[in-house]
């Protein structure tokens, strides 16, 4: 009996070991960046992690200098990747729940069709995309990058949703049809609630990707003022690299914040044991 | 008898809406007879142009000596207008095909004295029946436009001498030259050496950076969902964080940490009287650097993906197996694994197609530096995807690019589908219902 008593602890000490180097390794570059953020000077070179004097002097030029206009780009972004995060959720959910739930003619063509096309490079077609918003005068825009996020959306989520939607039970749909369920009705109070996690991780994902998309992004936004926070960034670093790293650090934490604590307060929803006693008898 | 069929047919034939106004479903027909209006003026105007702009790619060439000066054809822009003429026409005749059968199918029903549904009830019955059709149109549409015309109209470019420095519109034409850009591609020395260096390169980087990120982050669902271990939401959130932070933040940040001068890691190795490492600057390096930051990149996403799916097993199953004498390795054997296996295996795939085009890992990090003497325009850590980058945005080689991106699309639409096809959750994918 002791013997099983020590095994465990030494497990749960080994994992513990673990968890904690694996949290600093995690952490680090993230701390390294906002003790950058908040060094005097320019240089990338700090003698020690943190700084013998703080300032918030970057913060401040990154929002009242005249070439970094990061309150606008921060606006435009944020717009961009709400509209771009709901229309992608609801195009990848219908999807999803049509393959995962009804069996129809061309179904199977239609996924290897989906995952096909998941595997050309992305910016294969991006001169093609430019070209088309050209064509229908949306360069310059932020309506030409949300629909084409939120186009792209179900092609990258489909799999995803429907490995998770496959494993809601079949016997609850089926419960609530013989209840004179009909199919939308299902999706809305079945499909959707218990699909939480998922769609969560999905908003998550398709929330970041305009703070990312530094090329497309820069490809169809011509002006300065249309501009979102990852074009400004990439440019900051493009245009001086090194000589300035300690602004470059305060943009990088001004983006990665948002993000960050949005996800700490999803991250809610991923509510363990979901399914646990959802089908039972 | 058959009246009704054969009239309706033929009015549906002629026009689009004629056969259902016959079949007195006017709301139906109104809506086909405005679409075929429409159709008629858009295509009138515009088909005969995007015919003869796909087949000849522009005749005119611009010139601006004379006077007045003669503005000439632009033949990459005449060349995605006609597709999306075509597109649009390959739509069109989608929906007359619609069209008639559904106005045959109702007159059938008429002659066996079935009352034509009225408006509100053809919805109803696409709601009903036709369900999963009608939610796929809307997403349908969009990947049509944004994902398949520009597909076709990359595919179409590698067939062209879309090229610099001496077919690049609006000055000069391009031409359709056949399958001479492959040819240079894989027989010309200098083009194949580098073709076939950065192609193994991609398919190390892929199997390397799948195979560590998927188990990492199974490794590290296993031990926070281990039981006994406390504060589970601590730890899941702070191992969240590196998936928290934007890559291209993460990235750059990373690129000046282990930047081999002034960077902090070799800082640190220094306090340890270790000397610094070439981390992006030697070709072998900046191979393992990629990889070590990809881990600590994509780790979180397949960490939350995983405990997702561990969260979806039934707890019966334990239950099962723990009344059956299982231990612990033999539950996650018999249990956990096939379980997430089976729920992340097209996520697997995808990841793997997704590595092979992980264009952010290398380009933010490595800009697929450092550079190979003898490579055409490529680097030692470049993928084909950051060299296809280069190719069209810095030396404007389209051509080239779109033939290197076909040929890779080849090799890895094969091999995906087949091993997707063998992939349990394709074959069995009813099994856990």
């Amino acid at each position: 009996m002791s013997g099983r008593k020590t095994k465990r602890i030494i497990r749960l000490s080994l994992s513990y070991l673990t968890l904690i180097i694996m949290v600093i390794g995690a952490i680090y570059p993230a701390l390294w960046v906002i003790m950058g953020s908040v060094r005097p000077g320019k240089s990338l070179y700090s003698k020690t992690l943190i700084p013998d004097q703080f300032t918030l002097d970057h913060y401040r030029e990154l929002f009242t200098s005249k070439s970094y206009l990061f309150g606008q780009w921060y606006m435009n972004t944020l717009k961009i990747s709400i509209a771009s995060m709901l229309i992608g959720i609801v195009l990848t959910l219908l999807t999803s729940y049509a393959v995962s739930r009804f069996r129809f003619r061309g179904r199977q063509t239609a996924l290897s069709i989906v995952l096909i096309l998941g595997m050309f490079p992305g910016f294969m077609s991006m001169i093609a995309i430019f070209l088309l918003l050209k064509e229908f005068r949306m360069l310059d825009t932020h309506l030409a990058l949300i629909i084409v996020y939120a186009a792209g959306a179900p092609l990258l989520g489909t799999f995803v949703a429907k490995g998770f939607l496959d494993t809601i039970p079949r016997s609850l749909d089926e419960a609530a049809r013989i209840d004179g369920a009909s199919n939308f009705k299902i999706f809305t109070r079945i499909i959707l609630p218990l699909s939480r996690p998922m769609i969560t991780y999905m908003a998550l994902t398709q929330f970041v990707g305009p703070w990312v998309d530094f090329i497309f992004a820069k490809m169809v936004l011509r002006s300065k003022e249309q501009w979102t926070v990852a074009v400004g960034l990439y440019e900051m670093v493009s245009s001086n690299t090194n000589s300035n790293f300690t602004i470059f650090a305060a943009g990088a934490v001004m983006i990665a914040v948002p993000i960050t604590i949005l996800f700490m307060f999803l991250q809610r929803l991923l509510v363990e044991g979901l399914t646990s006693g959802a089908s039972k008898g | 008898m058959d009246r009704h069929r054969n009239k309706a047919t033929l009015l549906s034939i002629i026009s689009m809406g004629l056969g259902q106004i016959y079949n007195r479903q006017f709301i139906k027909g109104i809506i086909f007879l405005l679409i075929e209006i429409s159709g008629i003026i858009y295509f009138g105007s515009n088909l005969y142009r995007s015919v003869w702009g796909v087949v000849t790619l522009g005749e005119t060439i611009r010139n601006t000596t004379v006077k007045p000066p003669i503005v000439g054809d632009n033949s990459i822009i005449i060349l995605i207008q006609s597709l999306i003429t075509l597109l649009f026409l390959a739509l069109f005749i989608i929906l007359y095909i619609m069209n008639i059968r559904d106005a045959r199918q109702t007159a059938v029903r008429r002659e066996d004295g079935v009352q034509p549904n009225n408006f509100r009830q053809t919805i109803r019955y696409t709601l009903d029946y036709k369900f999963a059709q009608a939610f796929l149109t809307l997403p349908a549409i969009g990947i049509l436009f944004f994902t398949i015309l520009p597909i076709i109209f990359m595919i179409m470019l590698a067939f062209t001498n879309y090229s610099s420095p001496n077919h690049i519109p609006p000055a000069r034409l391009v031409d359709w030259v056949g399958f001479n850009t492959f040819k240079e591609l894989l027989t010309l020395k200098t083009w194949s050496h580098t073709f076939f260096g950065v192609l193994i390169w991609t398919i190390i980087w892929a199997v390397l950076s799948t195979v560590t990120t998927y188990f990492g982050g199974l490794l590290v669902a296993l031990l926070i969902n281990q039981q006994g271990i406390r504060f589970k939401g601590l730890w899941r959130t702070l191992l969240i964080i590196p998936y928290a932070i934007p890559q291209l933040i993460s990235l750059l940040v990373m690129r000046n940490m282990f930047n081999g001068q002034f960077g902090p890691i070799n800082q640190y190795l220094g306090y340890f009287g270790l000397g610094g490492l070439p981390w992006l600057t030697d070709p072998m390096w900046a191979k393992v650097t990629v990889i070590i930051v990809n881990m600590w990149v994509g780790i979180p996403v397949s960490m939350i993906l995983i405990m997702g799916v561990l969260t979806t097993i039934p707890r019966d199953m334990y239950e099962a197996a723990e009344v059956d004498g299982a231990s612990g390795y033999q539950k996650f054997r018999i249990v956990t694994l096939p379980m997430v296996l089976f729920s992340t295996a097209p996520i697997l795939i995808m990841q793997f197609a997704g590595n092979i085009n992980n264009f952010n890992a290398i380009f933010l990090l490595t800009s697929g530096n450092p550079v190979v003497g003898d490579y055409q325009y490529a680097g030692a850590t470049d993928l084909l995807v950051t060299w296809l980058y280069k190719l069209t945005l810095d030396q404007n080689k389209y051509n080239m690019a779109s033939a290197i991106g076909i040929i890779i699309f080849l090799i890895i639409a094969s091999f995906s589908i087949y091993n997707y096809r063998r992939t349990k959750s394709f074959k069995e994918e009813d099994m856990i219902q």
